[in-house]
């Protein structure tokens, strides 16, 4: 009961895990079930306003928005998990090695992560999409690839904090191999800063995965995605205006709920205030 | 008395550490933290290291452990020379010593549970069952007064005092005989300081340990030691058996830091004697002795020359010129 009157205080964790649990069921059950076919054009209903039988109106094509934006849950998620996966792997590696070794190990690495901080993100992806090809794949790939400093960043400084403390040095003396300080003694102290900026990367990688989705370079029509919706619906904005408001709103509640969850799990991630 | 055999015997040890220079045209600066010392460690008894903060008592008891690489001298345990060990052989002689640490708070991993921290060693460096594992450490917290059930908690659970046991209860889990402990006490409250003096005293009779007691502290050293050496900017300046040394201290900086020491005495007035000036860095030591900035009985010769430890008494060393005849 105790954690759960903790949790409870936290209101920036309820809404934030609210809001992301919804969107994963909204993504599971999407995987069976949308109330109309996701793909199926009906040009006779095209651009019909919300009504109890399309929930968000229809889009240029008659195709059912609530339906699209169930299926485009996917494309964010997998966008968002992909990039946060290949971003900490990659971050971690780097930041750890750069951290605990330090001297010019740690200047060549933390050089190269300022070179590739250097450029704009976005049109760092846009430059690897244009190369390898548009893709929800490729897309994860080349966001993961901007993740990277930033998680290599927090990292490094968590490292370089902890490698001179008394229990690394105790581990050291008894022998602990040094890949194991360095994953199994160390790497736990910081996580919870590594937790935190993971979730911001993947609220990141979901803004950024709309933006080259808008700008046609994501996600491959017919796959929905939020992004390539807010495009179409540009068009028809006088005339449809909840085309643009359901992706818009979908894309700012669930970035909105990740910042706040990454917020919410910075105050609570730290094992000294579970007392 | 039988003749004690020398555990330890450390020769013209330094440790230099180089200054990052601000730019090509300064000059290089190295930082003499041991700067000469020479000493030996007998076995069984409790070597306590007094000087002040900078005085490189730190620095000196991590480059036995080679944690930082001597830059001269040699280390002998049992005889042996230590500088080139590597690899394995360095970790068996590692093996025969252990660390116990000032921070209580930063010693031990705060994601780890007790068990775990006190397994450890045991796991990496003697070949033990699982459950052989588990029963010594139920041990070694019995050994050092805490409850058997402290295995599964957090470090942040406990208060400084325990977490210093719990400190000395992974030093001794790989049966060492050689512990360096450095400023175990100086982060407890005097209370409890007490507590784990004691302790590391009955574990010492119980093991038959060798201690390296490193303190700013001298009655904690009083205390504890046997003999003390006392370190000024990376020298030993004065070392001798606890009790020649407290009762009559030779080297002037000696007399100064004894007459420091509080004590409730009211039919004898002391002298005390301050010093002047603080502690010289030690990237730019004085010439000659290195206490004569700061020493009431200075004399031209200590701007010049640098004394070196000379047998004054029975066992008792020091380094100053007032003794030269």
């Amino acid at each position: 009961m105790k954690i759960i009157q903790r949790y409870m205080k936290n209101i920036n964790l309820i809404i934030g895990l609210l809001v992301i649990v919804g969107f994963l069921i909204v993504m599971i059950v999407s995987f069976f079930y949308t109330p109309h076919d996701v793909n199926s054009m009906n040009i006779p209903e095209k651009l019909r306003s919300p009504s109890s039988d399309y929930l968000f109106g229809t889009d240029e094509f008659g195709r059912d928005i609530f339906s699209r934006i169930m299926k485009g849950t996917q494309t964010a998620f997998a966008v968002g998990l992909l990039t946060v996966f290949i971003g900490t792997i990659f971050g971690i590696l780097i930041g750890s090695i750069a951290g605990y070794v330090g001297g010019w190990i740690d200047e060549i690495f933390m050089r190269m992560m300022d070179a590739l901080m250097a450029f704009p993100g976005i049109i760092l992806a846009l430059m690897l999409v244009a190369v390898f090809g548009p893709g929800i794949v490729n897309t994860a790939i080349a966001l993961g690839i901007i993740a990277i400093p930033a998680i290599a960043r927090i990292t490094r400084s968590g490292f370089v904090q902890h490698r001179d403390t008394e229990y690394v040095l105790a581990a050291k003396l008894i022998g602990v191999k040094p890949y194991s300080i360095m994953f199994r003694h160390i790497l736990p102290n910081i996580s919870s800063q590594i937790i935190v900026a993971a979730t911001v990367t993947f609220a990141t990688a979901m803004l950024a995965e709309a933006a080259l989705s808008y700008l046609g370079l994501g996600v491959q029509p017919p796959n929905p995605s939020w992004g390539r919706m807010l495009k179409d619906s540009q068009a028809y904005l006088v005339g449809a205006p909840w085309y643009t408001y359901a992706p818009g709103g979908a894309i700012t509640v669930l970035v909105l709920g990740l910042y706040l969850l990454s917020n919410a799990l910075r105050d609570f991630m730290d094992p000294r205030s579970k007392t | 008395m039988t003749k004690k055999e020398i555990l330890l015997e450390i020769n013209h040890l330094k440790a230099y550490f180089p200054v990052k220079r601000k730019s090509m045209k300064e000059e290089k600066k190295v930082i003499k933290a041991v700067d000469d010392i020479s000493l030996e460690i007998f076995r069984g008894e409790t070597l306590g290291i007094v000087g002040e903060s900078g005085s490189g008592k730190s620095t000196f008891g991590r480059t036995i452990l080679k944690l930082v690489e001597p830059t001269e001298g040699e280390i002998l345990y049992k005889g042996q020379p230590i500088q080139q060990l590597k690899g394995s052989k360095l970790q068996t002689y590692r093996n025969q010593m252990q660390m116990i640490f000032q921070d209580p708070f930063a010693s031990l991993n705060p994601r780890m549970r007790i068990g775990t921290i006190i397994e450890e060693p045991m796991k990496l460096q003697l070949t033990l069952t699982k459950e052989q594992r588990k029963a010594r450490v139920k041990e070694l917290l019995q050994k050092v007064g805490l409850p058997e059930d402290a295995m599964q908690k957090f470090p942040h659970e406990f208060s400084g005092g325990q977490r210093q046991r719990i400190g000395i209860a992974r030093a001794l889990a790989i049966h060492p005989e050689f512990i360096i402990a450095d400023e175990p006490v100086s982060a407890l409250d005097v209370s409890v300081q007490s507590q784990v003096l004691n302790l590391m005293m009955d574990v010492q009779d119980e093991f038959r340990l060798t201690y390296l007691f490193i303190s700013h502290d001298l009655s904690v050293v009083k205390h504890i030691s046997d003999r003390v050496a006392v370190l000024y900017l990376g020298r030993v300046v004065e070392i001798g058996v606890k009790n020649d040394l407290y009762a009559n201290p030779l080297h002037p900086y000696t007399k100064a830091l004894l007459s420091a020491i509080p004590e409730i005495n009211f039919d004898k007035p002391k002298q005390e004697i301050a010093l002047q000036g603080e502690l010289p860095s030690p990237m730019n030591p004085p010439v000659g002795c290195v206490f004569h900035t700061r020493c009431p009985y200075v004399m031209e010769r200590c701007r010049q020359e640098r004394p070196v430890l000379q047998e004054k008494n029975k066992q008792q060393r020091v380094a100053c010129f007032l003794y030269d005849k």
